[in-house]
């Protein structure tokens, strides 16, 4: 209780008995049965305390009476989850591609479990939306190396380029350059053939010798047309969509000593309906044939 | 100053420190013109509150008859004729406007007859103080048999109290459920057991609400917890009509008058109490204006009454202004001031707030388009170097028919429209998009323009229901590298 209280002369009134530099508060009071809402409060949080996880000691905390954790309600929702998928997911990876694809229920599960797989798995190189960067080819382009139908696809991620999987894509292209297979003035015309392929200006004897050059040593791979192909993964290099650059000195660096990449072998880390998912999500991207 | 009334209160707050006890409000049952509106007003009140959910409103097959339903699991928000989806939320702050500057207008011209008549506070507290006359008695009766000993009398009356209490505020609560669900559906799945757990959940809710609030806390909600008596003041002035004690007629009070001689000394006050044995809220209104006052006016009709029955002169307490009451005090004559600055721009605000509330409801779109550009990739080089930008393309069909939308698309060169999946089809789409329903679509539009500014160019969608005519444009942009295309 204050020390002092006084009646304030002007309305009668108790003061509160403090006092600040001559000013003095009158005394309003609370409702007693806001002080027991308060109280309640007090009540509620001891009782908090005591059922959940709560108190912090060294190298761990109280538990709480009820045994209740954030951590294993996770786990739980997430197992929940999973087998509430399940029901899809397990049609998803019984049947093909294609059966999936035109099921428009089970193709609405496959692109939404698709989209969240890329995100966590392919992203970091095919980069966000399958767009590509140099090195890691545009997923959402009209442009394949191994082939842009759902099997294709599927296949690709399953086994992966050069990964070691025993069904692995292989191919390897020679180092024409460092390997002396061509001459560098027959390197420099046949990059000048490729140059003018889409769209750009090269001297024109240097690019009838450089089409002869290519007749005889890339289009066995490559095709007659320079069109690519998806059986031994070549890309067609009449398009203006490329791997590396779109310039012609990187032209000429890929046949002196080309640079092939490496994709993994998805199905050791994946299951089935994932990557049957993934197949679809990328082939939705914009390219897929 | 005079403090007859809180005089016993604030003897025991002088007592008990900080904290105050409770003084227990037992009004006084009284009869007039206040009382009577006050009932009309609270009759309506309930009748609607428990009726409209009932109310039918045929909307075709599929589709539900509640002309007043809030359905926010399917974010579909039904008013009669209209119709409103989430989209529309702005309606709502133009309604809570509304709202707010028409409780601004009122209070400025008549002081809180929102919180004397219509508030639900009110409202509920007034049905349950009923209930409690008829099983308690009045006044006098409930605090004799508070007061005494716990007989079998004072105990079943109490038990049939909050028992009554318990089933209307049951009902109420009920009630409020109703509103965001089919009414007779739910009422059935409630009795048989098979209605969802927020539906009993809530129906508790807001049972026990009402029971706490109508019946225990009554003037103490108004008094302690709702921020209106707060901040009236700011809406209050000395020309609002409010709950006046006529002081220059009453005072001095008295009720020694066993002569002429004697009477002549007092004023028209007889000091009876009988204005504050019937305030809901335990105050004096011959105190003045304060915090606690709802303005209800029962003590204008407590005062009539010992007026007539007395010989004296009506209308002691009344509504008045500030101002008249001080002009009258001097003997002077003041008119009311209905037209003040804070009225006309309060009116004005209003009629502003209708009026646009009113041109959009009339104009509303029956369709909404929605285009957002793909974050990443920006752009996708093809084959045969043209570019494609991919979009996410929301269509809204608010109307009631399955509809067919064509989506143009102009600004861009040489551009063609696919949707994921299938072939460009040049530069219209066609789009289903069934009734009342949101449609995504991932729209391509791929061009070849030979000029981008800065990396990109303005694009438009043009959106053209077939059905009904109505057209929608919105505008996006079209992304390349940034130099031209060859």
């Amino acid at each position: 209780m204050p020390t002092k209280v006084e009646k304030d002369t002007f309305s009668g009134r108790d003061t509160t008995g403090h006092e600040w530099d001559g000013l003095k508060e009158l005394n309003t009071p609370l409702p007693k049965w806001w002080l027991y809402v308060l109280a309640a409060t007090v009540v509620w949080g001891v009782a908090l305390l005591v059922l959940y996880p709560s108190i912090p000691y060294g190298p761990g905390h109280t538990n709480g009476l009820l045994g209740y954790s954030t951590r294993a309600r996770v786990d739980a929702d997430v197992k929940a989850l999973i087998a509430q998928r399940a029901v899809f997911m397990d049609k998803i990876a019984a049947l093909p591609v294609e059966k999936v694809k035109a099921d428009p229920q089970l193709d609405a599960m496959a692109l939404t479990a698709g989209r969240i797989a890329f995100a966590n798995n392919c992203q970091p190189c095919h980069g966000a939306g399958g767009g590509g960067r140099p090195g890691y080819p545009n997923l959402a382009s009209d442009v394949w190396r191994w082939g842009g139908t759902l099997a294709q696809i599927e296949r690709t991620i399953t086994h992966g380029v050069r990964s070691g999987d025993p069904d692995a894509h292989v191919s390897q292209m020679p180092r024409f350059g460092a390997d002396a297979m061509l001459k560098p003035e027959q390197i420099q015309q046949v990059a000048d053939y490729v140059w003018t392929l889409y769209g750009n200006q090269a001297a024109s004897a240097s690019v009838a010798a450089g089409k002869q050059v290519f007749a005889d040593n890339c289009a066995v791979c490559h095709g007659d047309n320079a069109q690519g192909n998806h059986d031994v993964g070549t890309p067609p290099l009449r398009s203006r969509v490329h791997l590396f650059a779109n310039t012609r000195d990187e032209i000429v660096a890929q046949i002196n000593n080309p640079r092939m990449g490496v994709m993994p072998a998805w199905n050791k880390r994946l299951d089935p309906a994932t990557i049957r998912s993934l197949a679809i999500y990328v082939h939705s991207l914009g390219g897929g044939e | 100053m005079n403090r007859t009334g809180r005089h016993a209160a604030e003897q025991k707050l002088s007592q008990s420190g900080f904290y105050a006890d409770r003084v227990r409000v037992y009004p006084k049952a009284v009869s007039g013109i206040a009382r009577d509106l006050k009932w009309a007003v609270l009759l309506f009140c309930l009748t609607v509150y428990y009726t409209l959910p009932w109310v039918r409103w045929p909307r075709g097959p599929g589709r539900p008859d509640q002309a007043l339903l809030l359905d926010i699991a399917n974010r579909r928000f039904y008013v009669f004729h209209m119709e409103f989806w989430p989209q529309d939320i702005y309606f709502l702050a133009g309604g809570l406007i509304l709202g707010a500057v028409g409780l601004f207008l009122v209070t400025s011209l008549a002081g809180r007859i929102w919180c004397g008549y219509a508030c639900p506070q009110t409202v509920w507290t007034d049905l349950f103080m009923w209930i409690e006359r008829r099983i308690e008695g009045d006044r006098n009766e409930r605090m004799r048999r508070d007061a005494g000993p716990l007989t079998f009398d004072r105990a079943w009356r109490k038990v049939a109290k909050h028992g009554a209490w318990l089933v209307v505020a049951f009902w109420t609560g009920g009630a409020w459920i109703m509103y965001f669900t089919d009414a007779p559906t739910v009422t059935v799945a409630f009795w048989t057991g098979k209605a969802s757990m927020p539906v009993y959940g809530f129906t508790a809710l807001f049972t026990g609400t009402t029971y706490l609030l109508a019946g225990w806390a009554r003037e103490q909600v108004c008094t302690y917890m709702c921020p209106w008596p707060r901040f009236q003041a700011a809406m209050l002035d000395e020309q609002s009509l409010i709950v006046t004690y006529q002081g220059w007629r009453g005072e001095p009070r008295g009720h020694h008058r066993k002569d002429a001689a004697a009477a002549a000394k007092f004023g028209d006050c007889i000091d009876c109490r009988a204005c504050v044995n019937v305030c809901p809220t335990g105050i004096d209104i011959r105190d003045g204006v304060q915090l606690e006052c709802i303005n209800c006016g029962l003590c204008i009709d407590a005062c009539n009454e010992i007026m007539d029955r007395t010989g004296g002169k009506r209308w002691l307490i009344t509504w008045d202004t500030l101002a008249r009451q001080k002009a009258k005090a001097e003997g002077r004559f003041e008119r009311f001031h209905l037209l003040r600055p804070r009225t006309v721009i309060y009116v004005s605000a209003l009629v502003l707030a209708v009026a646009i509330m009113g041109v959009a409801l009339a104009t509303r779109p029956t369709q909404i388009l929605s285009v957002q550009h793909d974050r990443a990739p920006l752009f996708v080089t093809l084959h045969d170097g043209s570019l494609r930008n991919a979009y996410t393309v929301k269509i809204a069909n608010k109307t009631q028919r399955d509809s067919v939308f064509s989506l143009t698309i102009d600004g861009l060169e040489h551009a063609s429209l696919a949707l994921a999946e299938q072939p460009a089809t040049g530069a219209e789409l066609h789009l289903n998009v069934p009734a009342d329903s949101i449609a995504t679509f991932r729209v391509l539009a791929i061009g070849r323009p030979t000029h981008l500014k800065s990396g990109e160019e303005p694009i438009h969608f043009t959106l053209h229901n077939t059905t009904t005519g109505e057209t929608t444009r919105t505008s996006s942009i079209f992304i390349g590298p940034g130099t031209p295309v060859r």
